[in-house]
């Protein structure tokens, strides 16, 4: 479980969190929804450490992440950031094969190698492999990226927007193998956590959603408590309809 | 992979013995077990200026792609961002108040210089809009710009404008043996950065990948500084400054092999020693028995590749 405890974070005169606690549970996907500028990236950069604390206190399975060491962090959880900006012109082979790093410091050995060919496998990047990852797509590179956050093999990973990019075949295959990764059936269940911007992969596939609005929790639970009519249209602002299908919410947003 | 390193092998290793073959005084290889005066020649000059610029191409050329993946944009080098300058800026003041201090004092001095500049400009960056790759070269030209033209007016003032002329245009033709060993060191840190080499390559990520892999990505930026500040004192102060060499070939390298250090850190190493040692030689040879400076050789060829560089492909760092 990760355990936020009022946090509230400021940028110069902004205060972009204001005391927010919640749990994130030890179960499959965890959905961080709400509009633009809510926070979610924010927060979810104070609970990888891309950002300092200032106040408040975070723990990750009851581990305090401000006594943590970075290498002990980077064996915990992996994140895959919202902007990433790739300049660099590595091989996307090479690249997913960095996510191994915090294990072998520059010795990979053969479960690396498996491990790497498994991501590989699992996000369909076969085909790109032995690409530059400059002479890729946008989605294409954030595919890689998520690839390599899964191959660093930690209990937690923490995708910031992970489905920007990508087409919708794609995207649905993301999620379906991210939730896979998740179920508790898996070889070896991940937790994920990840900010998700169409609300209907949050329906679809989370077990958990946080909604943030300006910087506050406005509500949490799961799916089919917190995606209703109410809660939505209050969250972003508008008359927001919301159907059933197979069990799970259907979100009507865009007519 | 392995080709490429075989091909930079060869390529070095007949340049080199065309170097030492190479030069003013009459000299053949199968003297020296016979002449004295050969050997002589063989050892004081001829391999030394040959190891100087071997040395010089080479940590240059790692210089530059550290500081391309710190500052994580291809057009920067130590001569097109300040650091040149300010480590001349730091040995012309120490040559001022100290005309007498050992070089390696002197060398101090220059590096700390070109630290502080080098900071400089990473400060500066952090005020730029991440979005404009193109910004970034030429805010470093403006930088430089600027402290050159302080050094060249304290220059001006104490009448050393001779001494500036000298540290900007790498030339072998004074390398002796005993003047020029200090270049080691820099082949040294070079070797250095490939020890760091993946920790390098991380940090061309972004700090947010660093971060996520458990990297002290603060930490890297401070070796990079340091390295980058050392070698480029190094070079000013032994043979001085050879432009280009850190940006040109860090970026044809990257086209064959990317940016992966641990497999093409050797390659930088070795083309840029083979470049600035074919410059040399060129010069030697353009006017013989003439010699035109190997700095002047590469600045000219080496604008025309940045040109070429900047205009060539679509604009992406
Ligand atoms: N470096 C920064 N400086 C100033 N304001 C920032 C900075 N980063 C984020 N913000 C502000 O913080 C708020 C939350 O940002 P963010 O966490 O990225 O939102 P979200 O991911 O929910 O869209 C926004 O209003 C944004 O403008
Ligand atoms: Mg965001």
């Amino acid at each position: 479980m990760i355990s936020i405890r009022n946090v509230s974070h400021r940028i110069g005169q902004s205060q972009i969190l204001r005391d927010v606690s919640a749990d994130i549970p030890d179960a499959g996907i965890t959905a961080l929804i709400g509009p633009n500028g809510a926070g979610k990236s924010t927060l979810l950069n104070l609970v990888a450490r891309l950002l300092t604390l200032q106040t408040g206190r975070i723990e990750i399975d009851g581990q305090d992440i401000a006594r943590t060491s970075s290498r002990d962090l980077a064996l915990k959880l992996a994140i895959v950031a919202q902007q990433l900006g790739v300049a660099s012109r590595l091989r996307v082979r090479d690249l997913v094969g960095f996510g191994r790093w915090p294990h072998h410091r520059g010795r990979p050995g053969p479960e690396d190698e498996a491990t790497v060919a498994e991501a590989i496998a699992s996000f369909d990047l076969g085909a790109l492999q032995h690409r530059f990852l400059d002479e890729l797509s946008g989605g294409q590179q954030q595919r890689a990226f998520v690839a390599m956050g899964f191959a660093q093999g930690t209990d937690w990973l923490l995708l910031d927007e992970p489905l920007n990019n990508l087409d919708m075949f794609h995207a649905r295959a993301l999620m379906a193998r991210v939730h896979a990764l998740s179920r508790p059936e898996a070889p070896r269940p991940r937790r994920v956590v990840m900010v998700v911007h169409e609300i209907n992969y949050a329906a679809a596939w989370a077990d958990h959603i946080i909604a943030l609005k300006d910087g506050a929790v406005a509500a949490c639970g799961a799916p089919t408590e917190v995606l209703t009519n109410p809660v939505l249209s209050a969250l972003f602002g508008m008359e927001i309809r919301v159907e059933e299908l197979h069990g799970r919410p259907l979100i009507l947003h865009h007519i | 992979m392995r080709l490429s390193y075989l091909l930079t092998a060869t390529a070095l290793l007949v340049l080199s013995l065309l170097s030492v073959l190479v030069g003013a005084a009459d000299f053949r290889l199968q003297d020296v077990t016979a002449d004295p005066d050969a050997l002589r020649l063989l050892l004081t000059s001829r391999l030394p200026r040959t190891f100087a610029a071997l040395l010089t191409g080479a940590s240059m050329a790692v210089a530059g792609v550290i500081m391309q993946l710190l500052v994580r944009n291809r057009f920067v080098e130590p001569g097109t961002t300040g650091t040149t300058e300010a480590a001349m800026l730091g040995l012309l003041c120490v040559t001022l108040l100290a005309p007498g201090a050992p070089i390696l004092l002197k060398m101090i001095a220059s590096a700390m210089a070109a630290l502080v500049g080098m900071a400089g400009f990473l400060l500066l960056l952090r005020r730029l809009p991440p979005a404009q790759p193109l910004l970034v070269p030429l805010v470093g030209l403006i930088y430089s710009g600027i402290i050159g033209a302080g050094a060249t007016f304290i220059a001006y003032q104490a009448d050393l404008l001779q001494y500036l002329g000298v540290w900007m245009s790498g030339e072998f033709s004074g390398v002796l043996a005993g003047r020029y060993e200090l270049l080691w060191l820099a082949g040294a840190l070079a070797l250095v950065a490939y020890v760091a080499a993946d920790q390098f390559t991380i940090a061309g990520l972004g700090r947010a990948t660093s971060v996520s892999l458990g990297l002290n990505h603060a930490q890297i930026v401070v070796l990079g500084l340091v390295t980058v500040s050392l070698v480029t004192a190094l070079v000013v102060v032994t043979v001085g400054m050879v432009p280009f060499v850190g940006l040109v070939v860090p970026n044809i390298v990257a086209r064959t092999m990317g940016d992966n250090l641990r497999a093409s850190l050797p390659v930088v190493a070795g083309l840029g020693g083979g470049l600035v040692l074919a410059a040399d030689l060129f010069g030697r040879v353009i006017r013989y028995p003439y010699e035109v400076p190997a700095g002047t050789v590469f600045g000219v060829m080496g604008a025309a590749v940045f040109l070429w560089l900047l205009l060539g492909r679509p604009a992406r760092a």
